[in-house]
């Protein structure tokens, strides 16, 4: 019998890259919903070193990191596989979830919790980088994946839900169809998929939680 | 062994180019070095990585393959032969979590150490000692001579630049945070690293990277963005 456990905490789109792929293996879990601030004892356990979300926890042993996450889950359930099997078309896959998390994470961050001249920077980067996403990143496919969504995809899975609720919470909208159509395309694609559509935070719930940290990172920058 | 049409572009300094150099000489595959000019970068650079810019760049039969971590990968799933990672999912996953952490947290905190001064500068080497803490409970947890068990693998690749790129940093940069008797299995493990004949005949001399550290002081933070 496999025991398989997810620690995550609910608005965040790093543990809903698990919860997708794990889904898309058809693998049986048992979600933990941390409640932060207030780590539980366990995750500070199995995650000493960054005490974050989401930790994968397989036989007892802890895997941290999402996108470690991702690799362990696709290379020890292989059926349904996430990466291609091609080793260039895998580098390209991992280049590009390497962008997606590096450059993507922090500059829509920023975006989503700056005022003023440091907001006017975060969003000239952030068209900078949804730009590359979109000339170069989703490439001819349906899907980054192919017909069917991958590794890749899921680390950019953010878009949708998450990048929204922070433009409409900013009150700014940069990812227009007019302006980005494949990514546009790609990102109603991508909400249609089944397990994508069944695991998916609530909006309404999202917006109110991200206005409260807007709230509180613009009262912090005030100060 | 012969890679068909292998090219490594990089630098004889970059630390990042060496985990490629050290990575294609473990398994013993041919492949042409190609110097870059950091401040005048080749057209093949700039066609091969358009988005980043930087080296290393692998190029195997015309394709081009960026990112140090991904091009280990890629060697390891091409090149069979002496691998570097395990089969076993739970060590791989272990040793991409502690690359992820060095090239995260200790090299971030590097920079700050040698770029900044005062108090920037002592938080710098405080995230270093933390990061290097870590690492040390890692290595003499493991009880054997390497991060990837009897011989050196992933990991040991990954942290490597520390056993010989960081001594300058620490030179160069005005501080101090090596210690032999605060990190003895760390220091240890570097001894071991060096003395790998494979590294041993791979790396920069010293007095060249300490003239590029000094090179990197002078142009300040603008220096991390050219390098590498």
């Amino acid at each position: 019998m496999e025991e398989v456990k997810l620690h995550g905490f609910w608005p965040s789109p790093f543990s809903y890259r698990v919860i997708w792929a794990l889904k898309l293996k058809g693998v049986k879990y048992d979600y933990i919903e941390e409640d932060f601030p207030n780590k539980s004892k366990l995750l500070l356990q199995y995650n000493p070193v960054h005490k974050k979300i989401p930790v994968l926890v397989h036989r007892g042993k802890p895997v941290a990191e999402s996108l470690i996450i991702l690799e362990y889950i696709e290379e020890t359930w292989p059926e349904n596989p996430l990466l291609p099997k091609d080793a260039y078309e895998r580098a390209m896959a991992r280049f590009w979830i390497k962008y997606g998390d590096e450059k993507g994470g922090p500059t829509f961050y920023s975006f989503f919790l700056s005022v003023g001249e440091e907001q006017e920077k975060a969003i000239k980067e952030t068209m900078e980088v949804l730009k590359v996403l979109e000339e170069k990143g989703l490439g001819d496919k349906k899907f980054v994946g192919g017909d069917t969504i991958g590794l890749v995809d899921i680390t950019f899975g953010w878009l949708p839900r998450w990048f929204e609720c922070m433009e409409e919470v900013v009150g700014v909208k940069l990812l227009q169809p007019t302006t980005f159509p494949r990514l546009h395309a790609w990102m109603e694609n991508f909400k249609e998929v089944p397990v994508i559509k069944e695991n998916l935070p609530d909006h309404e719930k999202l917006l109110a939680h991200f206005k409260r940290i807007r709230e509180s990172s613009v009262a912090d920058t005030m100060k | 062994m012969s890679g068909t049409d292998l090219k490594l572009l990089g630098t004889k300094e970059s630390l990042f180019t060496y985990r490629i150099v050290w990575a294609l000489k473990l398994k013993g595959i041919e492949y042409e070095f190609v110097e870059e000019d950091l401040f005048n970068k080749s057209p093949l650079l700039l066609e091969s990585n358009p988005i980043y810019k930087k080296v290393p760049v692998l190029i195997h039969g015309g394709k081009p393959i960026s990112e140090s971590l991904v091009i280990l990968d890629y060697i390891d799933e091409t090149w069979k032969n002496n691998p570097i990672l395990s089969t076993d999912p739970q060590e791989r996953a272990y040793a991409r979590f502690w690359a992820k952490f060095v090239d995260e947290k200790f090299y971030e905190a590097s920079i700050k150490a040698f770029f900044l001064t005062g108090e920037d500068q002592a938080k710098g080497v405080e995230s270093i000692a933390e990061a290097l803490q870590f690492l040390e409970g890692e290595i003499a947890g493991k009880k054997k001579f390497f991060f990837g068990g009897e011989a050196i693998g992933f990991l040991d690749i990954v942290v490597g630049w520390i056993a010989h790129w960081f001594q300058f940093v620490e030179e160069v940069g005005g501080f101090k945070v090596m210690d032999s008797m605060k990190y003895p299995a760390f220091d240890s493990w570097t001894k071991n690293f060096l003395e790998v004949p494979v590294i041993k005949e791979n790396l920069p001399p010293h007095e060249e990277l300490r003239r590029v550290f000094q090179g990197f002081q002078q142009m300040g933070l603008a220096a991390v963005g050219a390098k590498e």
